[in-house]
């Protein structure tokens, strides 16, 4: 990036801006449906409780989440840590005005930085706006309801909702990838998956930072999520994203060990224009020492990283807890 | 303000600048679909997109090496595409040991990574020329005339708006943190843990500020007669140059994919 001002590798470091040529055209006009769907919901729910005060409020927070991406620390070996932010806009406005906002926010991204494509734009937003949000805030209510409310349930719930979110999101990354064409499932969902793993520890920590810092200021912001008219269609959010969750927890190490399967998909849609014949063949002696079979080395690779960082998440989240009980963060 | 240069606006009187914004919302949208239409390993049509992309920049005068660079931005995304060299089967090329495992690159695996991210980089120049020639505010009225929802292009007018208000109070956070942590981009200072309980801290009152702001911006909005609509001039129809160019555009990039689509 020797040409780019200096504030451009902090836009582009993460590989969740899908830029244009990454993606077939079925892929991304179908994103572009579903986009147009979720959006389309949440500018109808947002405008039937819309008070006019919350333009200028959800176009200021999108200014202030873009400036929040900015914001990086250094984890170790030169990577960095940095946000996203759908969680916190999730947790702070409540699922549909965080929509709105993290829309605006991929979208100007992608209009005037180039960060992330225009044909695409579609399936980012899908991904950041839609998946990111919906995933934050069902995780979120799941914890907060199952820790009653209690002020640490907050700080471990957006951890968990801001980790999971991002590496929600980036399977959905690495599964369009697959169904393009453009990346072997079995490669691209363990890679984006296992990245996305350490990165989203990165946007929790900065998560409970940013709470713990309201938490101690601006209590009041904390319940900021309107309740109310829109209380069942938060719940449609809350249980759908879990869905979304689960679903995709579950689908794309199904994905990444039969890619035979998405390949199929990809190839009767016609959109991969290259034979092919049983891709195992393709790879061979791809073996982790001590282990027989690809596949079971993939799967195992991936449940034990995830079980590894999910883990020292939630160890480190408790431990911060039980090292600074609550009061601390009302000095 | 000091990071106006976030602003990828180039201002010029070239023809590029004075073309309607909707005009070129719609060809630059167009010319990146039919680059996504184009089959793989077409190198001709390819070439043909580029010098297209390149006729553009010469039109836009702003030298023909500004989107050739600007547009190698996205060649980072290229490692998701890598994988496919040694997956897709095919012709052997050359064969990679590393410890215990052998990839074989193919030439149908050579082929899709090249043309993708070909691909990623003749789209991107389009996206870099709109934006270099074409006013924020007149891509905006351009959406709402294509049929961007109003609430939407509201905010992301807002947006714009105090984007830069916003970037400067980051870099203000950050000046912040290198003045009081002793090293530049916030290397320094005991555990990773404590450092992103800073930066976190950073974000939450990057927030505070961003949502007090807000509340202040809608007061003197109101103060000023806002009512919740955002009211601009009705654009005026497009003249016959405008149209002419438009088809003409339109034609000649639907003749290309057609090209692509029958000959490869």
């Amino acid at each position: 990036m020797l040409f780019a001002p200096k504030f451009l590798p902090l836009l582009v470091d993460s590989q969740m801006h899908i830029p244009d040529g990454f993606l077939s055209v079925l892929v991304s006009v179908v994103c572009w449906g579903l986009t147009v769907l979720g959006v389309g919901v949440a500018l109808w729910r947002t405008g039937q409780e819309l008070d006019e005060r919350k333009i200028p409020l959800m176009g200021v927070l999108g200014a202030t989440i873009f400036a929040g991406q900015m914001l990086n620390f250094s984890v170790a070996g030169g990577t960095s840590g940095h946000l996203m932010g759908a969680a916190i806009a999730a947790i702070l406005l409540g699922p549909w005005p965080a929509v709105l906002v993290m829309t605006s926010v991929v979208s100007i991204q992608a209009l005037l930085f180039q960060d992330g494509g225009l044909l695409v734009l579609g399936a980012n937003v899908f991904n950041m706006a839609i998946v990111g949000v919906f995933v934050a805030y069902g995780v979120y209510q799941t914890i907060l309801t199952l820790t009653r409310n209690k002020p640490w349930g907050t700080f471990v719930g957006g951890f968990v909702a801001a980790w999971t979110s991002i590496v929600i999101a980036s399977l959905v990354v690495a599964l369009q990838l697959a169904l393009s064409g453009t990346s072997p499932a079995n490669i691209s969902v363990p890679a984006m998956g296992l990245i996305h793993m350490v990165i989203g520890a990165g946007e929790g920590l900065i998560t409970i930072g940013a709470l713990a810092f309201l938490y101690a200021t601006r209590r009041d912001l904390l319940g900021l999520a309107p309740a109310g008219p829109s209380r069942a269609s938060n719940r449609a959010v809350w249980i759908g994203g879990l869905i979304i969750a689960l679903a995709l927890a579950v689908l794309s190490p199904l994905a990444s060990i039969h890619p035979d399967g998405l390949e199929w998909v990809a190839e009767e849609q016609g959109f991969l224009n290259t034979a092919q014949d049983a891709p195992y063949e393709i790879i061979p002696d791809y073996v982790f020492p001590g282990l027989p079979d690809e596949r079971v080395a993939t799967i195992l690779a991936g449940i034990v990283g995830a079980l590894i960082v999910f883990g020292t998440a939630l160890g480190v989240a408790y431990l911060r807890h039980r090292r600074q009980p609550d009061t601390a963060y009302e000095a | 303000m000091h990071y106006h240069f976030l602003d990828p606006y180039r201002p010029a009187k070239s023809v590029l600048h004075t073309l309607d914004p909707r005009v070129k919302l719609v060809l630059t949208v167009a010319f990146i679909l039919a680059v996504a239409l184009a089959p793989t390993a077409a190198w001709p049509l390819y070439t043909l997109l580029l010098a297209l992309a390149v006729a553009a920049a010469v039109a836009a005068e702003l030298g023909v090496t500004y989107a050739l660079k600007r547009a190698l931005l996205a060649l980072p995304f290229a490692l998701a595409a890598l994988p496919s060299l040694f997956t897709l089967p095919g012709a052997r090329l050359f064969s990679l040991q590393i410890g215990q495992w052998v990839l074989t690159a193919t030439e149908p695996g050579l082929q899709r990574v090249l043309s993708v991210v070909l691909k990623s980089w003749i789209s991107m120049q389009a996206a870099v020329l709109l934006t270099a020639t074409t006013e924020f505010p007149d891509l905006l009225v351009a959406m709402r005339a294509i049929g961007v929802p109003r609430l939407l292009v509201a905010i992301f007018g807002l947006m714009w708006r105090y984007l830069f208000v916003l970037v400067d109070e980051a870099i203000r956070l950050i000046r912040a943190r290198d003045a009081r942590s002793g090293s530049p981009m916030g290397q320094g200072g005991r555990t990773v843990w404590w450092r992103a309980r800073v930066t976190g801290g950073m974000a939450g009152n990057l927030f505070l500020r961003g949502y007090e702001r807000s509340e202040r911006i809608y007061a003197a909005m109101a103060a000023r007669g806002y009512d919740g609509e955002v009211r601009t001039f009705p654009q005026p129809p497009l003249n016959i140059g405008q149209i002419i160019v438009l088809i003409g555009g339109l034609i000649s990039l639907g003749a290309l994919t057609l090209l692509g689509i029958w000959f490869w």
